[in-house]
C-alpha cells in the first residue's frame, strides 16, 4: 500500500485517519478515478442538500481559519456574501502561492486537484456563486495543467457545469494563470489582475464581498481553506474542532524548508510544538537541535524566532502571536548556526523591494531604502544609530500603505533586531576596528 | 540585477510582423469564453502568454499591439500589464531560459553556488544570454518550491533538489541536446520527507 509510506514512524500526533490530504505526495492517482477512491465527490449532492446556511454554520462551528496567511475565520468570511444582490456572485480561489517558504497549495493542485474542485462547488453554492475562478501563479505550469485536466474530467462527468452533481445548481470553474507577481496574492490586487490590469491593490472599503470582481460580490479564498471544507462537512465540524486547540482547530499543511535533514510538506495537527514538527517530520535540524539559530515560522513575512523560543513554542495562530510572530502560511524556514542571519533577512528585503507594486510611496521608496541599508548591515558598514533609524523607517511603513506588503517588508527586519541586535552591533564594531 | 521580465523598454525589430498562428487563433476564442462578454480584457494575461510562446519567449512591440487589437484595448494598457508582470520578457531570450531562485529558502540550501555553475557552463553573466543563444540565465524571486530547494525553472519546467554537480550535468545535457529529467533530481516524489522506500 502506497499509503503506508506516509507514516513509517509511530507516535506521530496526527493519525492517518484524520488526514484530509491523503495524496499529498502523489503516490496515488491524482485523476478522477483515484480521487473517487479517496472519497472525493462521493456524496457531494448530500452536502449541497444541507443548504447554504447550514454549510456556513458548520464551517463557522469548525472554527476553520483561513489558510492563506491572515487566519480570518472562514465561515464568517463566507457569511459576508449578500443573499439577494441581484448581481452575479463569484468565488475566486487564490492559488497565487508566492510567500517565500510556502509550497503547500502546489501539492494540493498537482496531487489532489479534485479535493479543491469539490470544495469550490460546495463553497460557491454556500455563497450563491455560479462561477469560480482559480487564479494560479503563472510559474506553476505543470500544476495548472493537472488542475485543468481535473476540471475537464469534472465537466465530462457532470460533477460541475449545468446541474452540477445533479443538484440543480449550475456551476462553472475557470482556471486563470497569472504571470509572476507576488502582490497578486493580495486579494484586491488579484481581482485587478483577473480583470486584466496591473496587480495593484484596491482601497478597502468597499470590500470584495460587496464589490469585488467586475464590481460584483466576491469572496477570495486560499486553496487549502477551500480544499478542507468538504471533509469538514462530511465528518462534521465537531471532528475538525476536536483537532488542535480552541480557535486554532483542525489540521494544517506545514512546509518545512531550509536547514533540516528532510525538507518536506506535511499535514499535522494545529498546535504541534515546533520542535516536534522539525524533529519528527523533517529529520531534525542539520547538525542537531543545539545547532539551531532561528526559525521563520510562517513564511517570509513574519518575524523570526530565536532558538530559545523555538524550544517550546506551539505552531498555531495564537501561540505564535504571543511571541510576536505569526503562523502566516505555516511555512517553517529553519536556519542553523552556519547562517548569516543578516544576509538571510537582507535577501527577504530584496524580495519585497522587487515585489512592491509601486502604488504607495512608503512601500515603494521604503522597501528599496531598507534593502540598501540591510545590504550594508551584512558587513557592518553602517553607524550605530542606523539601527534605530531603520527601525524607525519600518514603523513609518507599517500601517501606512493600502495593502499589507509594507507591513510584510517591515516585520522581518523588526524581528531581526528584536532578537539579533547584538550581532549587528558586533559587526559594526568589528568593521570600525578594521577601518581604523 | 538585469532580467528581461523587469525591462521597461520596448524592443522593436525593424520590419517585424506579428500575426496569430491559426492554432493560437482557435485557442483565443476558447480563452475569451471564460470571461463575461463585456469583460474580455480579463484575457490580456493569457493572450500575452500565448503571444510570447509564439514569439520565441519574448514580447515585441508588434506582438503587444496585436494583443491590444484582439482585445479592443489601447496599446498602453497592454504595455502596462506586460511591464508589470515578471514573466513577460520584453527582449529576446535564449532557447533555454534558466531562472535560478535566489530567495532565502533556496539560498539557505546553496542557490548562490548554482548561480556560479550556471555562469560557468552557460558562459554568460546573470541577466545575459550566451553567444550561441542557447541560454539566458537570470536570478528570480521565490518560485514556490521551497521544500525542494535549491531549484531552478528552465522554460516551463521545475528542476528541484539540485546541487552543484547535478545542476552542472543538467545544463551540460541541455547544451548537448540530450534528454533531461524534470522535477526532483534525487528521485524524490513531490515534497515527501526523503526516505528509502521498500515498495
Amino acid at each position: 500500500m502506497a499509503g503506508d509510506h506516509h507514516n513509517p514512524k509511530e507516535n506521530l500526533m496526527l493519525k492517518e485517519k484524520d488526514k484530509i490530504f491523503k495524496n499529498l505526495y502523489g503516490f496515488e492517482d491524482w485523476k478522477l478515478e483515484g480521487a473517487k477512491k479517496r472519497g472525493i465527490w462521493s456524496n457531494t449532492k448530500e452536502l449541497i442538500g444541507m443548504g447554504s446556511e447550514k454549510i456556513i454554520e458548520e464551517i463557522k462551528n469548525s472554527q476553520l481559519r483561513g489558510r492563506g496567511g491572515a487566519g480570518f475565520p472562514a465561515g464568517l468570511k463566507w457569511s459576508f456574501m449578500p443573499k439577494d444582490s441581484g448581481k452575479d456572485h463569484y468565488l475566486v480561489v487564490n492559488a497565487d502561492e508566492s510567500e517565500p517558504g510556502t509550497c503547500k497549495d502546489r501539492e494540493i493542485m498537482r496531487n489532489d486537484p479534485h479535493l479543491l474542485l469539490e470544495g469550490c462547488l460546495v463553497a460557491s453554492f454556500a455563497m450563491h456563486a455560479h462561477t469560480c475562478y482559480i487564479y494560479i501563479r503563472g510559474e506553476y505550469y505543470s500544476e495548472s495543467s493537472n488542475l485543468q485536466k481535473a476540471i475537464d474530467e469534472a465537466y465530462e462527468n457532470n460533477l460541475i457545469g449545468k446541474n452540477a452533481c445533479g443538484t440543480g445548481w449550475d456551476f462553472d470553474i475557470y482556471l486563470h494563470r497569472g504571470a509572476g507577481a507576488y502582490i497578486c496574492g493580495e486579494e484586491t490586487a488579484l481581482l485587478e489582475s483577473l480583470e486584466g490590469k496591473k496587480g495593484q491593490p484596491r482601497l478597502k472599503p468597499p470590500f470584495p464581498a460587496g464589490a469585488g470582481l467586475y464590481g460584483c460580490p466576491t469572496t477570495v479564498t486560499n486553496v487549502e481553506t477551500i480544499a478542507v471544507s468538504p471533509t469538514i462537512l462530511r465528518r462534521g465540524s465537531k471532528w475538525f474542532a476536536s483537532l488542535g486547540g480552541s480557535n486554532n482547530t483542525g489540521t494544517k499543511i506545514f512546509s518545512i524548508s531550509g536547514h533540516v535533514n528532510n525538507p518536506c510538506n506535511v499535514e499535522e495537527e494545529m498546535g504541534i510544538p515546533l520542535k516536534d514538527l522539525i524533529e519528527k517530520h523533517a529529520g531534525g535540524v542539520i547538525g542537531g537541535w543545539e545547532n539551531l539559530l532561528a526559525v521563520i515560522p510562517g513564511g517570509a513575512s513574519v518575524p523570526l524566532l530565536p532558538k530559545s523560543i523555538c524550544d517550546t513554542v506551539k505552531m498555531d495562530f495564537d501561540s505564535l502571536k504571543e511571541v510576536q510572530s505569526g503562523l502566516g502560511t505555516a511555512a517553517v524556514i529553519v536556519m542553523n548556526k552556519s547562517t548569516d542571519i543578516v544576509e538571510a533577512i537582507a535577501r527577504l528585503s530584496h524580495f519585497y523591494k522587487h515585489e512592491s507594486c509601486g502604488q504607495c510611496t512608503p512601500c515603494r521608496e521604503g522597501t528599496g531604502w531598507m534593502y540598501r541599508m540591510m545590504e550594508k548591515m551584512i558587513d557592518g558598514n553602517v553607524e550605530h544609530q542606523d539601527i534605530d533609524k531603520i527601525l524607525d523607517v519600518t514603523k513609518q511603513i507599517e500601517g501606512h500603505t493600502i495593502c499589507a506588503l509594507g507591513d510584510a517588508a517591515a516585520w522581518p527586519i523588526q524581528g531581526l533586531f528584536r532578537h539579533f541586535r547584538p550581532e549587528i552591533e558586533k559587526r559594526i564594531e568589528e568593521r570600525n576596528k578594521k577601518v581604523a | 540585477m538585469h532580467h528581461p521580465g523587469t525591462n521597461n523598454k520596448v524592443y522593436k525589430k525593424i520590419n517585424e510582423n506579428f500575426e496569430w498562428s491559426s492554432e493560437n487563433f482557435k485557442k483565443i476564442s476558447e480563452i475569451i469564453k471564460k470571461y463575461p462578454s463585456n469583460r474580455i480584457q480579463s484575457a490580456v494575461i493569457p493572450l500575452l502568454d500565448l503571444a510570447q510562446r509564439q514569439n520565441n519567449g519574448w514580447l515585441s512591440k508588434n506582438s503587444m499591439e496585436k494583443v491590444a487589437e484582439t482585445l479592443s484595448m489601447s496599446y498602453i494598457r497592454v504595455l502596462e500589464v506586460a511591464t508589470f508582470y515578471s514573466m513577460f520578457n520584453l527582449e529576446p531570450i535564449g532557447k533555454n531560459f534558466v531562472q535560478i531562485c535566489r530567495t532565502t529558502p533556496c539560498w539557505l540550501r546553496g542557490s548562490d553556488k548554482l548561480s556560479k555553475v550556471a555562469q560557468e557552463v552557460c558562459k554568460t553573466n546573470i541577466g545575459g544570454t550566451s553567444n550561441d543563444e542557447k541560454f539566458t540565465v537570470v536570478e528570480v524571486e521565490c518560485l514556490g518550491a521551497c521544500c525542494n530547494a535549491p531549484m531552478v525553472q528552465i522554460n516551463d519546467d521545475y528542476f528541484e533538489d539540485l546541487d552543484e554537480e547535478s545542476f552542472k550535468k543538467l545544463l551540460q545535457d541541455l547544451k548537448d541536446n540530450k534528454s533531461i529529467k524534470v522535477g526532483s533530481q534525487i528521485g524524490r516524489r513531490s515534497s515527501q520527507p526523503e526516505r528509502k522506500f521498500d515498495a
